[in-house]
């Protein structure tokens, strides 16, 4: 037995892990017990884990083929090693979420979502087919206009092992992003900003959730792929390295998280960010993944771990809904060090989280006062009729997971398709999906 | 420094570590293992992170009446030979049945030696190439927990350490490896300390490294070095009193 978590570090759960290095291995599992697929972990919460059998899907990380940007590989394989092989040859990832070190399972099956959800969709719209064994063993090659490939994205490993799968990257002519800051200072300003910019590629906001909404600073990060015209003479196009990794003590002070020093490390962070605002031109690696640097960095909350809470809001009632969510968090004086705001283009999928609006992502220490506030957050999300993203729960109830009509009918095709006995979390057990 | 590189033994999570490693470095690769249908995912792999050649064999280390035509058929003496051919078993089965004991000896002392006898032979004709045996700690000190595979791995390290005085003088390098737990198919399931267990990326990186500066012994995690001497220091009447 291993004691396994998610990226959250919370909860634990004494699993018993079986490595997967090929198809064969994987046939064995699913004969053998209930289990759960496992990419690298980077959920924050309970998807990955399934005390019984948890798969580990690293270990079949071969890419097996590649051509103009259509690469075929194993599910246990990495962003980051995608990137590494790729990008010197000029194709990069078409979404990525905010770390390279997931597997191309963990985002098949979350359907993550990157900075350019309102232009290129979620991770899907990459996807042209998917491998997966099912209940019986048997493996199905599943592709767009199947129901399965359907819930199979976003399907959080609920419907069987994503074996391999066939994914497109997108043709880039450096490793470099042209990128332009800018400081805003409430949460209008930078809903109003998000709206403006519709045709930049890449965009997220960094905004300050303890200071209540109408101080919401924040700083709204565009980008673009640079193109050689825009380097400066003698810069490389292309750049990849590894980079080494910065340490984190393990555990800061709690005070570090609450009332005025998380009030003055946002404040420094603005203020940083406005004294840099304007174009610049910065790596991949800085402007994608810049929390990647960190080694170990979930561990900065200590032993009792933390959870995120992220949330989508429909465009029309995205700014009321984000006001009250952020008044409420004001109010309550537990903070979140930093949240992350982004928007969103059309759902695509059966049952994936992202819907046209925006998305508010947010980390809390895992303590009964924070667990409480996400309780009134929850309550305020549904009253907005939006949705939760099930790769950062941790603690929800069920009722608020059924909220989603979705949620629903995803347990019913999986009772009716025999999945539901194979395939199950902790996650899917607490939410009865 | 691009010729050939051959894996022996080329289906372990660890070989696979091994040949990305030097297909990284730009070598092309042999892997050879039984039933080689296996290793057409590895050989894919190879060719798209690295665009290197793979060639692939059919080997089996069990048949030594095999091994010369084996290394006979190889369309070119590679440049470095790695075996990491090897088998486990459990302790529990090698006390209770000889004769699984017997083939435990045979994986990982006979097989081994016999092919890399006949490489041997041939880059000491050629009068140059590198050898590398992945033997184990276990080998350093015979203990009651897994003596069977240990004293099969202290026989292949003394082979390789005969084989390295032997060539040394005829321009051929041979590299002993002293892995202590990796994290492969083998430590499944065993509780093994972290900082003693390595990825097997860092088994290959470290057999690269190896090669290349003509290292005589390697322990992939270097804590192990020290942690082997203070086993093999302890006096045998009080070494029968533990358990390790
Ligand atoms: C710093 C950080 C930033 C992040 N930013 C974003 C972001 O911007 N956008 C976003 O969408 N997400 C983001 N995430 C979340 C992350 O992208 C997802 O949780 C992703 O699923 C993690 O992939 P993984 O390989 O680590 O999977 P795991 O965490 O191991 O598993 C996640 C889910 O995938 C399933 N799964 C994994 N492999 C397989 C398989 N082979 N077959 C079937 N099911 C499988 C698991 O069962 C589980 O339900 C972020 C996470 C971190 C830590």
């Amino acid at each position: 037995m291993t004691e396994l978590s998610g990226w959250g570090r919370f909860p634990r759960v004494d699993c018993r892990v079986v490595t997967a290095r090929n198809e064969a291995d994987v046939r064995a599992a699913v004969l053998e017990a209930p289990l759960i697929a496992r990419g690298n972990g980077r959920a924050y919460g309970d998807a990955a884990l399934n005390a019984g059998q948890t798969l580990d899907m690293t270990g079949m990380d071969r890419m097996l083929s590649f051509d103009e940007g259509v690469l075929v590989a194993e599910a246990g394989v990495l962003l980051s090693d995608i990137i590494h092989t790729f990008l010197p040859r000029g194709w990069f990832p078409m979404v990525t979420p905010g770390t390279k070190l997931v597997s191309l399972g963990g985002a098949i099956a979350a359907d993550v979502h990157g900075k350019n959800h309102h232009i290129d969709g979620s991770f899907r719209s990459c996807v042209d087919w998917i491998d997966l064994m099912g209940p019986d063993e048997v493996v199905t090659r599943v592709s767009t206009g199947d129901d399965m490939f359907d819930w199979t994205n976003g399907g959080m490993g609920l419907t069987g092992v994503i074996l391999r799968a066939q994914i497109r990257l997108r043709r880039v002519e450096t490793s470099w992003i042209v990128q332009e800051s800018r400081a805003l200072t409430s949460l209008a300003d930078t809903i109003a900003a998000f709206e403006d910019t519709m045709d930049v590629p890449y965009s997220v906001a960094w905004i300050d959730c303890a200071d209540g909404p109408h101080h919401g600073h924040s700083i709204l990060l565009l980008g673009r792929h640079a193109v050689p015209q825009d380097l400066p003479m003698r810069k490389p196009e292309f750049k990849v390295r590894h980079k080494p990794k910065i340490p984190v003590p393990f555990g800061v002070p709690a005070f570090v998280f609450k009332g005025f020093m998380l009030r003055m490390l946002n404040s420094a962070y603005w203020r940083l960010g406005k004294f840099r605002a304007g174009e610049a031109l910065v790596d991949w690696d800085t402007y994608f993944y810049p929390l990647d640097g960190l080694l170990n960095w979930n561990r900065l909350y200590g032993k009792r771990g933390f959870v995120q809470f992220q949330c989508a809001l429909p465009k029309d009632t995205a700014s009321e809904g984000m006001e009250e969510i952020m008044r409420t968090i004001a109010a309550s004086g537990e903070g979140s060090v930093l949240s992350v705001l982004k928007r969103f283009g059309p759902q695509s999928g059966h049952f994936s989280f992202p819907m046209a609006g925006y998305t508010l992502a947010m980390d809390f220490p895992a303590n009964e006062r924070s667990l409480a506030l996400m309780e009134q957050l929850d309550a305020i999300t549904l009253a907005h009729k939006g949705r939760f993203y099930l790769a950062k729960d941790a603690r929800m109830p069920e009722a608020v997971a059924k909220a989603d009509s979705r949620a629903e009918a995803f347990a019913a095709m999986r009772a009716k398709a025999g999945l539901k006995k194979r395939f199950t979390s902790v996650q899917s057990e607490r939410l009865g999906l | 420094m691009n010729g050939p590189v051959l894996i022996l033994g080329a289906a372990s999570g660890m070989a696979r570590a091994v040949a990305r490693s030097f297909a990284q470095a730009g070598h092309p690769i042999q892997l050879a293992a039984r039933n080689v249908a296996r290793l057409e995912d590895d050989a894919a792999d190879l060719r798209t992170r690295y665009g290197t050649e793979v060639t692939l064999y059919e080997f089996d280390a069990l048949a030594l009446d095999s091994h010369a035509a084996f290394v006979a058929a190889l369309p070119a003496l590679p440049e470095v030979a790695i075996c990491a051919v090897g088998a486990m078993g459990t302790q529990k089965g090698s006390e209770a049945d000889p004769l699984a004991a017997s083939h435990v000896m045979r994986s990982n002392f006979e097989g081994p030696a016999s092919v890399l006898a006949h490489l041997a032979n041939a880059m000491e004709t050629r009068g140059s190439g590198t050898l590398v045996g992945i033997s184990s700690v276990a080998g350093d000190r015979g203990r009651a927990s897994n003596y069977v595979y240990g004293s099969a791995k202290a026989g292949f390290t003394a082979f390789l350490s005969g084989l390295r005085n032997r060539l040394a003088k005829k321009g051929v390098h041979v590299v002993t490896v002293l892995p202590g737990f990796v994290k492969t198919a083998m430590t499944e399931g065993m509780d093994t300390p972290a900082p003693l267990t390595a990825e097997p990326e860092e088994v290959g990186a470290a057999i690269l490294k190896a090669v290349t500066r003509k290292t005589n012994v390697i322990y992939t995690r270097p804590i192990w070095r020290i942690v082997m001497a203070v086993i093999r220091n302890i006096p045998e009447p009080l070494f029968k009193k533990t358990s390790i």
